[in-house]
C-alpha cells in the first residue's frame, strides 16, 4: 500500500480497523479525540460499533463487557481519562481477558495540561489500578510505530489474553507523518471458546463461561495471582522490545529515552557526533517488560562512563534504568513536564555538563 | 538535509490545511517529512502555527525552535516568530494584512498581499492557497505541478471550488515570480 | 401425571449464600422460570452485580460475568453492542444501581440499550451489613443511619422506576413485588415481559423487585414482609410506569 500522510491519532483508528478490530468505545478527551472522531465516521462503513460512553469509568467496563463476550475491542484516551478506566483496567487483568488501551499523555497531574506529556509511566508499568497487575505497554516514538504497535497490540492482548496499552503522547497523536499499514492481520483470537461468554449455543457446548475478577477462597486468588505472574515472566522472556541508536560507538555516555523524547535525543546525538562527541541511546519500545538487560550492558559497555534517563517527566522511567544499571553507573536523570518538550540544544547542553 | 518551515496566522486562516499540502507534495516526491501542529483551546481566531519538517532521512526531532522559513498570515505572527528564521531563510509576509515588515537584513522578505489577491480572483478564503504557491514558487522546496496537483486533490469533494483554487494557487506564482 | 414442579433448567443445582428468609431466591427462579419459557438460556449472559448477588454467578447456569460495582449497565452495553444477538440482563441491587452505579443505568436507559436489568429494591445494604442505601426509608434506621434515616441531611429515598420513566427514550419500566404469592406471580410475568422485549430487540427493559432482608432489617422473615408491605408499597408503587409503543 501507498505511504499516506496520516495524524497519529487518525492512524491509530485506521490501524485497529486493519487488525480486525471492529468495536470502539470512548469518551472524548484532549488531545485524542480525534481517534474517536475518525472511528465515528470509519467503523460504520465497515459494519463495526462506534460508541462514546458516558464517561471514561463506563467506558472501561464496556471495553470489559465486550472483550468478556471475545470480541476483538480498543479504547483510547489520555491521562485523566486513564485514571477513571484504571479500575476497569484492573478487573480486566484479573478477569484476564484481551483489550486495547491507547493513552496519548497529556500533562499532569490534575488536569495538567493538553500539551505532550510522559507523566503517566509509573501509572502504565507499575499498576494504576489495584491490586497485583501488569499491563504490557508498548511506547512508539512516531505514526508509523504507532500503526504497527496499534496492530500488534491486538495479538499480544489475546496472547497474554490480559489489557496492553499503547503510551503515545500529545505530539504523536497530533503530528501527521506518513505511513504505510502493514498487511491485514488474522481477524479471529483462537481460544475464545474456552473463555469467553459468547453465548453456549454460539460455540456449541453446554458448558457456560464465566468472566470475573472475584476468588474468596484464598488458595483460588492465589492461583490466579500466580497465573498472571507467569505471564508476567514469559512477557520478560518473549516480548522486549528496545532500538540502540549510535550504540556501535565508543560512546562515553549513554541516553535511556522513549517515545518522542528519543526522537529528539537523536538529532542531538548526531548533532554531537558532529562535534566529535560519541553518545548512545537506548530506546525500550517496551516499557513494560523493561529491556533490563540491554540497558545493562549497554550501561556497562567499557568507553560508557555515564547514564543518563531523559524524560518529559520530572523522573519515572529512570527507576526503572537505576534498577537495570544494578549501580554499576551512576545514573543521571533530566526531564522537563510543562508541555514544551526539551530541544536538541538543551539536550546537547545537560549532556556537556556531564563530561 | 532538512527544511524546515513554519505556517503562522490567525485560527481559521487554513494556515493547518496549507501546512498539510506542503508537506503532503513533499512525501510524493520521496521526502520524509512531519507536520507538526500547535493544539490548543483556540478552535477560532487565536493564533494557529504549524511546522512542515521536510528532509532526506528520517525525521529525528519534530520540535524546531529555528525553522527554515516562515509564512506569516498575519502581524502577531510575524513578530512572534521573524526572530526564529535562520539566516538565509524565505519570510513570507502576507501584506494584506501585515503593514510592517521582518526588519531583518540576513533572510529573503516575500511580500504576497494575500487576501487582496484571492478577492481579485474570487475569494478571501484562497489566500492561504496563494501564500502557499507564492511561498513554494520562492523556494522551489517542490515541485510546483505536484504540489498543484495535491491541492486539487484535496478539494476533490468540493469540485465547485477547484477553479477558484486553482486560479489563486497560479496567482501566487505569478506574485513569487514578479517579486 | 405429569411433573407439577422441578428446577429450572437455567438454575444450577447450588446451595445458595443468601440468608433464611431473603427473597433473592425467588426473584433468581423467576428469571430463571423466563430464560426457559422463552428458550433462551444458550445465548443470555448475566451480569452480576457486586453486593449479595456478586455471586448470583454461581447459581445461573448460562454465561455469566461480574461486574464492579455499579457498572454493569456500561458492561451489559459493551456486551450487547458487540453481540446483539445475545440475551443480556444484569442483576444488581439498590446500592450498585442506586448509588454508585447511579451514572451508569440513567445513561443505558437513555441510549435505549436493548438489554433487561432486574433491580432488587430492598430499602438498605446487604453484603456489607446493612448500611444505608439511597432507597432507605425516612427513619429506617441502618448501620449508618443508628438513629433512622434524617432526610433533612441525606434527601428523601430514591424512586428508580419513577426517575427512568421520566426519560424520553422508549422503554419498559415497572415495579414489582415479592411479599406474597400473587405479587410474585405479577413479577413472574414482568420478568418474562421485560425478556419478550429484548429477544424482539425492541427497547432497554427495566424491572424494579421490592424485596425484603430480615437480617439487615433485624425483623423475622415473616415480619418483614409485613414491613415491607405496610413501609415500602406505599412509597414504592406497584405497576408499570413505561410501556413501549
Amino acid at each position: 500500500m501507498a505511504k499516506v500522510l496520516m495524524k497519529g491519532n487518525e492512524a491509530i483508528g485506521e490501524a485497529a480497523i486493519r487488525a480486525g478490530c471492529k468495536n470502539y468505545f470512548a469518551y472524548p478527551i484532549t488531545p485524542q479525540s480525534e481517534v474517536a472522531e475518525y472511528l465515528a465516521k470509519r467503523l460504520p462503513e465497515v459494519g463495526g460499533v462506534f460508541l462514546q460512553g458516558e464517561s471514561e469509568v463506563a467506558v472501561g467496563y464496556m471495553i470489559f463487557g465486550a472483550a468478556g463476550a471475545g470480541e476483538r475491542v480498543m479504547t483510547t484516551s489520555s491521562s485523566p481519562g486513564i485514571s477513571l478506566m484504571s479500575e476497569a483496567i484492573s478487573y480486566i487483568a484479573g478477569a484476564q481477558v484481551p483489550a486495547v488501551f491507547v493513552n496519548i499523555m497529556r500533562g499532569g497531574p490534575g488536569l495538567g495540561g493538553i500539551l505532550p506529556s510522559q507523566g503517566d509511566y509509573f501509572q502504565a508499568t507499575k499498576g494504576g489500578g489495584h491490586g497485583d497487575y501488569h499491563l504490557l505497554v508498548l511506547a512508539p516514538d512516531g505514526v508509523q510505530e504507532a500503526v504497527e504497535m496499534t496492530m500488534n497490540a491486538f495479538t499480544l492482548a489475546e496472547k497474554y489474553r490480559g489489557p496492553v496499552m499503547i503510551m503515545g503522547d500529545g505530539l504523536i497523536g497530533q503530528m501527521m507523518e506518513p505511513v504505510e499499514f502493514p498487511d491485514t492481520l488474522k481477524t479471529e483470537p483462537s481460544n475464545k471458546d474456552d473463555w469467553a461468554t459468547s453465548g453456549m449455543d454460539h460455540r456449541k457446548s453446554d458448558k457456560r463461561n464465566l468472566v470475573k475478577s472475584l476468588f474468596l477462597d484464598p488458595t483460588e486468588l492465589n492461583n490466579n495471582n500466580l497465573a498472571l505472574k507467569a505471564k508476567y515472566d514469559q512477557m520478560k522472556r518473549e516480548e522486549v522490545l528496545y532500538e540502540g541508536y549510535n550504540t556501535d560507538t565508543d560512546y562515553t555516555v549513554l541516553i535511556v529515552s522513549y517515545g518522542t523524547m528519543s526522537r529528539v535525543c537523536k538529532t542531538a546525538i548526531d548533532m554531537m557526533k558532529e562535534q566529535g562527541i560519541e553518545v548512545g541511546l537506548l530506546r525500550p519500545k517496551t516499557l513494560f517488560p523493561f529491556p533490563e538487560k540491554p540497558v545493562f550492558d549497554a550501561a556497562t559497555k567499557e568507553s560508557c562512563k555515564h547514564v543518563i534517563s531523559i524524560e518529559m517527566s520530572m523522573g519515572q522511567m529512570v527507576e526503572d534504568v537505576e534498577r537495570s544499571v544494578k549501580g554499576r553507573r551512576e545514573v543521571d536523570f533530566y526531564g522537563e513536564c510543562g508541555g514544551d518538550i526539551p530541544t536538541p540544544e538543551k539536550i546537547i547542553q545537560v549532556i556537556k555538563a556531564l563530561l | 538535509m532538512q527544511t524546515e518551515i513554519k505556517f503562522a496566522g490567525f485560527g481559521g486562516q487554513g494556515i493547518l490545511l496549507s501546512a498539510k499540502l506542503l508537506a503532503y507534495a513533499a512525501m510524493k516526491q520521496g521526502f520524509f517529512v512531519a507536520w507538526v501542529p500547535s493544539y490548543g483551546p483556540e478552535m477560532r481566531g487565536g493564533t494557529a502555527y504549524c511546522t512542515v519538517v521536510i528532509g532526506d532521512k528520517r525525521i529525528g526531532s519534530p520540535i524546531i525552535k529555528n525553522p527554515s522559513h516562515l509564512v506569516a498570515m498575519n502581524r502577531p505572527s510575524l513578530e512572534k516568530f521573524a526572530n526564529d528564521v535562520k539566516p538565509g531563510g524565505v519570510i513570507l509576509i502576507n501584506s494584506s494584512l501585515i503593514p510592517t515588515r521582518s526588519g531583518r537584513e540576513d533572510i529573503i522578505e516575500l511580500i504576497v498581499p494575500a487576501n487582496d489577491s484571492a478577492i481579485a480572483v474570487g475569494s478571501v478564503k484562497a489566500a492561504n492557497i496563494i501564500a502557499l504557491s507564492a511561498f513554494a514558487a520562492k523556494t522551489k522546496i517542490v515541485d510546483l505541478e505536484l504540489l498543484k496537483d495535491c491541492v486539487k486533490a484535496e478539494f476533490a469533494a468540493k469540485a465547485k471550488i477547484i477553479p477558484l483554487n486553482m486560479k489563486a494557487f497560479d496567482e501566487g506564482v505569478n506574485i513569487a515570480n514578479k517579486s | 401425571m405429569g411433573k407439577a414442579f422441578s428446577k429450572p433448567v437455567s438454575l444450577s443445582d447450588t446451595m445458595t449464600h443468601y440468608c433464611p428468609g431473603c427473597t433473592h431466591g425467588i426473584v433468581h427462579r423467576l428469571v430463571a422460570e423466563a430464560i426457559d419459557d422463552l428458550g433462551i438460556q444458550g445465548k443470555t449472559v448475566g451480569i452480576a452485580p457486586v453486593g449479595c448477588a456478586v455471586l448470583a454467578y454461581n447459581y445461573f447456569n448460562c454465561d455469566f460475568q461480574e461486574a464492579a460495582h455499579g457498572r454493569a449497565p456500561a458492561m451489559a452495553t459493551g456486551i450487547k453492542r458487540v453481540r446483539p444477538d445475545l440475551i443480556v440482563f444484569t442483576y444488581q441491587g439498590d446500592g450498585d444501581l442506586a448509588s454508585i452505579g447511579m451514572g451508569e443505568i440513567i445513561h443505558a436507559a437513555n441510549r435505549g440499550e436493548k438489554f433487561t436489568t432486574i433491580f432488587i429494591n430492598n430499602a438498605i445494604y446487604g453484603m456489607t451489613g446493612g448500611q444505608m442505601a439511597p432507597t432507605t426509608m425516612p427513619g429506617q434506621r441502618a448501620t449508618t443511619a443508628p438513629t433512622g434515616r434524617d432526610t433533612e441531611l441525606t434527601g428523601m429515598p430514591i424512586r428508580m422506576a419513577n426517575l427512568l420513566k421520566e426519560l424520553v427514550t422508549p422503554g419498559y419500566v415497572t415495579r414489582q413485588a415479592v411479599l406474597n404469592p400473587k405479587q410474585i406471580n405479577r413479577t413472574k410475568k414482568a420478568i418474562k415481559k421485560a425478556f419478550e422485549y429484548q429477544v424482539e430487540g425492541k427497547c432497554f427493559s427495566f424491572v424494579e423487585v421490592i424485596s425484603t432482608c430480615p437480617t439487615n432489617w433485624g425483623l423475622t422473615p415473616l415480619d418483614a414482609l409485613t414491613w415491607a408491605q405496610d413501609t415500602l408499597l406505599p412509597y414504592y408503587e406497584l405497576g408499570d410506569y413505561k410501556i413501549p409503543e
